[in-house]
């Protein structure tokens, strides 16, 4: 057994998924403490090239499987993929990203390597013998569980994307390149793609935004949204929502912040109108600088702002937007 | 074709709130429901029965007020229902569940098995994939639709992703997992009401399947909870009463102090 933390690098097209970034830079935080190497894990067809920007994050050694039949993700494929390097290298640790993908892909493998998984993962510890604290929200966000895998190995946790920083490339940067051969049992490819139709970005990534401009249910009417849009473009964002406004159906679902939406962490949230359930701060309580307007002083979202202002939403919006106006 | 559904009894999340003053989960008087994508699940089953020979037997672990979601599964529809209860299965993480659950379905006999993508106390969507490992057929997850062409025997399946979506072909026994977004479950019936009255929740316990004692259970749980928390939070933030003129200044300049315009 060995001390080493490994990470599924997710890719899509090619193209590797900022989550596979932000697990490298989680297991060189885990591993200044319990020592061993980071070991990302590659998977997919014609991808080998990509192993160098792994290594750019931070990863000490890739394990690169380039095969035709890992082009698209599907579960058996990938599973006989990745279950060949834990066996082959017996991993401390792996982590998977908390995606479609990785929520597929990491239950079937525990189950095949008879080890635990934790799902969702908002925080990660270990201590100096490697032994892994995973915590994660539970009862849709009103709890916080820490969960042990203490006699089994790998340690095995989904992690939610957006939660962990991505580090920074290092183009200086050395690490090891290990091409792995896989010899598949094509007897079990039972399922095969038909088709694929990618939905092409309707909405701007809120992932991805500086600076959001959220609305709560006190700014749930068509006209205050698109306000809110237009001073989020002011200051070169985006806007996000609530689940309490994407129910009504006031704004896209790929927009929602929360539980049961989306994590993120922008240089600054300017929540509007947002009461702040728990379930919304789950999904945003890590942005670097949280601005809450609200009308009620009691609103729990004043519990985790930086800059906390009691006021009409809708109103300061309005005055936000002209006092944007008069600095140009 | 024998369809199995595996159904969970859980707490309407929606409902729970925390006591301020203790800091912990009020539960008490929180109603239980099918878990919303396990209905899902047992709606495409039922629609694949109308379609074709299929029987529907609905399969839920837990204790014995389980029944009442079994007893609304017959109501809906189902065939059969089946509760897998027994004081030796507390104390389960996921894998030890999951290997319970694989072998009380293989006891049953299926072809195909729909279980919900994952269940709304424990947000894991593991117990599904871990169950089809142990059974040793493909799973096929986040499924958005379900079509089943007789003639061939073949199963076409919409699976979703964050970005896009797969037509999927599948043959033979398989285990798909479904969103609660993708089909909107029925409701009881009134005669399926008064029929469920004359059908028996059959138990299934630990002396009726065959697995080892020291894969089930606490003891047979990889995974253990060390703590439990509520979310903590710092009472010394500083909230102000403005004005919407003087909160709009006030953001600009703190937006203005962080170079973030």
């Amino acid at each position: 057994m060995s001390k080493n933390i490994f990470v599924f690098c997710e890719q899509r097209d090619g193209k590797l998924q900022n989550v596979a970034f932000e697990l490298i830079g989680a297991a060189r935080t885990l591993e200044e403490v319990a020592g061993g190497r980071v070991c990302a894990i590659l998977c997919g067809n014609k991808i080998a090239a990509k192993a160098k920007q792994l290594v750019e994050y931070g990863a000490d050694d890739v394990y690169v499987v380039d095969d035709e039949r890992l082009d698209k993700y599907i579960t058996e494929p990938y599973a006989q993929a990745v279950c060949h390097i834990a066996r082959k290298y017996e991993p401390n640790v792996i982590l998977f990203g908390a995606t479609s993908i990785g929520r597929d892909l990491a239950p079937r493998l525990s189950a095949r390597l008879k080890t635990g998984l934790t799902a969702d993962c908002t925080k990660l510890e270990t201590d100096e013998d490697g032994n892994l604290f995973m915590t994660r929200p539970a009862f849709g966000g009103n709890l916080f569980a820490t969960i042990v895998c203490p006699d089994h190995r790998p340690q095995m946790s989904t992690v939610r994307p957006g939660v962990m920083k991505k580090p920074d490339a290092d183009k200086k940067r050395k690490g090891e390149i290990i091409e792995e051969r896989v010899d598949f049992d094509e007897t079990k490819f039972a399922v095969k793609v038909k088709s694929e139709v990618k939905q092409t970005a309707t909405v701007d990534k809120i992932e991805d935004a500086k600076i959001l401009v959220s609305c709560g249910r006190g700014m749930g009417k068509p006209e205050l949204l698109k306000q809110a849009a237009v001073v989020a473009k002011k200051l070169k964002g985006t806007v996000s929502a609530s689940r309490a406004v994407v129910d009504e159906g006031l704004i896209e679902q790929p927009r929602q912040v929360g539980q049961t939406g989306k994590t993120v962490r922008p240089q600054a949230y300017l929540a509007f109108g947002i009461s702040g359930a728990v379930q919304h701060l789950a999904g945003m309580e890590e942005s670097e600088f949280i601005v809450a307007v609200n009308k009620d002083k009691n609103a729990s979202i004043f519990k985790v702002a930086h800059l906390g202002i009691v006021s009409d939403g809708a109103a300061t919006l309005a005055e936000l937007e002209k006092a944007l106006d008069a600095r140009k | 074709m024998k369809i199995i559904v595996c159904m969970k009894q859980v707490p309407n999340t929606t409902e729970i709130k925390i006591d301020p003053v203790t800091n912990t989960l009020k539960r008490d008087g929180v109603p239980s429901i099918i878990n919303p994508d396990d209905k899902a699940a047992l709606e495409v089953a039922l629609t694949l029965k109308e379609q074709t020979d299929a029987t529907v037997a609905v399969v839920s672990m837990g204790p014995p007020q389980a029944e009442i979601a079994l007893r609304e599964a017959l109501a809906m529809g189902a065939d059969e229902a089946w509760l897998i209860t027994d004081r030796a299965f507390a104390g389960s993480d996921t894998l030890a569940t999951s290997t319970i659950i694989a072998a009380a379905v293989d006891k049953l006999g299926y072809d195909l098995i729909i279980a919900g993508r994952q269940a709304i106390d424990g947000d894991t969507a593991q117990v599904g994939p871990q169950i089809a490992e142990h059974l040793g057929i493909p799973q096929i997850t986040y499924v958005a639709g379900v079509k089943y062409d007789a003639a061939s025997g073949a199963f076409e399946v919409n699976r979703r992703f964050e970005d896009r979506y797969q037509l999927l072909e599948v043959k033979g026994k398989v285990l798909f997992t479904m969103l609660s977004d993708a089909v909107k479950p029925r409701y009881m019936s009134v005669n399926g009401i008064v029929a469920q009255e004359g059908k028996e929740v059959g138990k299934i316990t630990f002396a009726d399947i065959t697995v080892d004692p020291a894969d089930i259970g606490l003891k047979g749980s990889p995974t253990k909870v060390k703590s439990t928390a509520t979310k903590q939070f710092d009472d010394n933030r500083e909230i102000l009463e403005l004005d919407p003129v003087a909160a709009a200044k006030t953001i600009v300049d703190a937006l203005d102090a962080k170079h973030l315009i």
